[in-house]
């Protein structure tokens, strides 16, 4: 026998001893992640898409600077070259006509902090900062307390000995 | 000029004799069955231009407008009610509809010199396109919104608190009109730069 037929056969084998073991788990569950259950090679169903919030209730912020969520409905907002409808509620003028608030003045800054006539270009894509939210449980929980718990958790604990 | 005169003269010696070879009752109904295919088919011409099908067997509507319509609410929404063309871009009313109708024999104009045949000629034009629009709609009160978005059937207690704010007060006053505040809602919106509130 030629030499050279030894790891294709070999290989062969090795395919035909795996495929002959029954409980190999060839398409394993998929992990629980953000679509839970399932195996890998299942397709699922996509869960519902959930209504944008629209309450005009102001969220509060999890840290001073956090940029504030949008508390109303966007859709078909158009933001681009040519005009940003955020602004004609939200900008200087725009705010005083719609009673919104104004976007902060650090929007009509550039980045040394000198005042511009309008709304600096690095500040005009709005949703790349303020998004709104959706109607939906958060997918991954977590543990984030803000500053005024650990402050309030430290006030009330017991004074250490 | 002398002599157009005198063809006017002679034309109307010929209208005002009564007929030799025909009889009353031809005249009459003849022009009264001439009268229904003329008008009936005028009317049905009329119509047949007044379709989204009619208007988008034109690539400049087809491949820019039209397509941008089609992502908004007013082509696709939760009840399946939609609006075509027509119902926002020509008056439903007779006389206003002939109006615009006669407006628009400068689009035909312009489908023939190729005005707008290209995406970058329809880009350049767009602003003014637009301007034309807002100014028809402001100068009819937003008739073309109104024919289907009635102030009076509104429930403010079913709008949210910005719309409500702004219905309530603004838009029932008259102090502004739809088209003030919705601009784009149909279409992309050309360069906004001078625009009042933008």
């Amino acid at each position: 026998m030629n030499i050279r037929l030894l790891p294709l056969l070999l290989l062969a084998a090795f395919g035909i001893a795996v495929a002959a073991e029954l409980n190999y788990p060839l398409d394993a569950p998929a992990p629980d992640g953000r679509r839970p259950g399932g195996t890998i090679s299942q397709s699922l169903p996509a869960p519902a898409i959930a209504n944008e919030e629209n309450k005009d209730l102001k969220r509060e912020r999890n840290y001073p600077e956090q940029p504030p969520t949008i508390p109303h409905s966007i859709s078909s907002y158009q933001i681009d070259k040519n005009g940003n409808k955020c602004l004609t509620c939200h900008s200087r003028a725009g705010s005083a006509r719609s009673q919104a608030p104004m976007i902060s003045i650090t929007h009509y800054m550039d980045r040394d902090g000198q005042a511009l006539a309008a709304v600096s270009p690095r500040r005009y894509f709005c949703n790349q900062c303020h998004v709104s939210q959706n109607e939906v449980q958060p997918l991954v929980g977590n543990s984030f307390e803000n500053i005024d718990t650990l402050l309030q958790n430290e006030a009330t604990a017991p004074a250490k000995p | 000029m002398k002599s157009l005169l005198a063809l006017l003269k002679d034309y109307w010696r010929i209208l005002r004799r009564p007929s030799v070879h025909y009889s009353l009752g031809f005249l009459t109904l003849g022009g009264f069955i001439a009268g229904i295919i003329f008008w009936g088919g005028f009317n049905t011409a009329l119509e047949a231009t007044n379709t989204e099908q009619f208007c988008i067997s034109c690539h400049e509507m087809r491949d820019n407008v039209y397509v941008e319509l089609k992502d908004t609410i007013h082509y696709t929404n939760r009840s399946g009610v939609r609006a075509t063309c027509p119902d926002c871009h020509v008056p439903h009313k007779w006389t206003d509809k002939i109006a615009r109708k006669m407006q628009a024999s400068k689009e035909v104009w312009g489908k023939i010199f190729g005005t707008i045949n290209t995406r970058d000629k329809f880009l350049a034009h767009r602003r003014e396109l637009a301007e034309h629009e807002w100014a028809r709609l402001k100068a009819n009160d937003s008739l073309e919104c109104r024919n289907c978005h009635n102030f009076e059937f509104m429930d403010f207690t079913r709008q949210g608190q910005r719309a409500k704010q702004m219905h309530s007060t603004a838009l029932a006053s008259g102090e502004a009109t739809c088209i003030d505040c919705h601009k784009g809602i149909a279409h992309k919106l050309p360069d906004m730069s001078g625009v009042p509130g933008w």
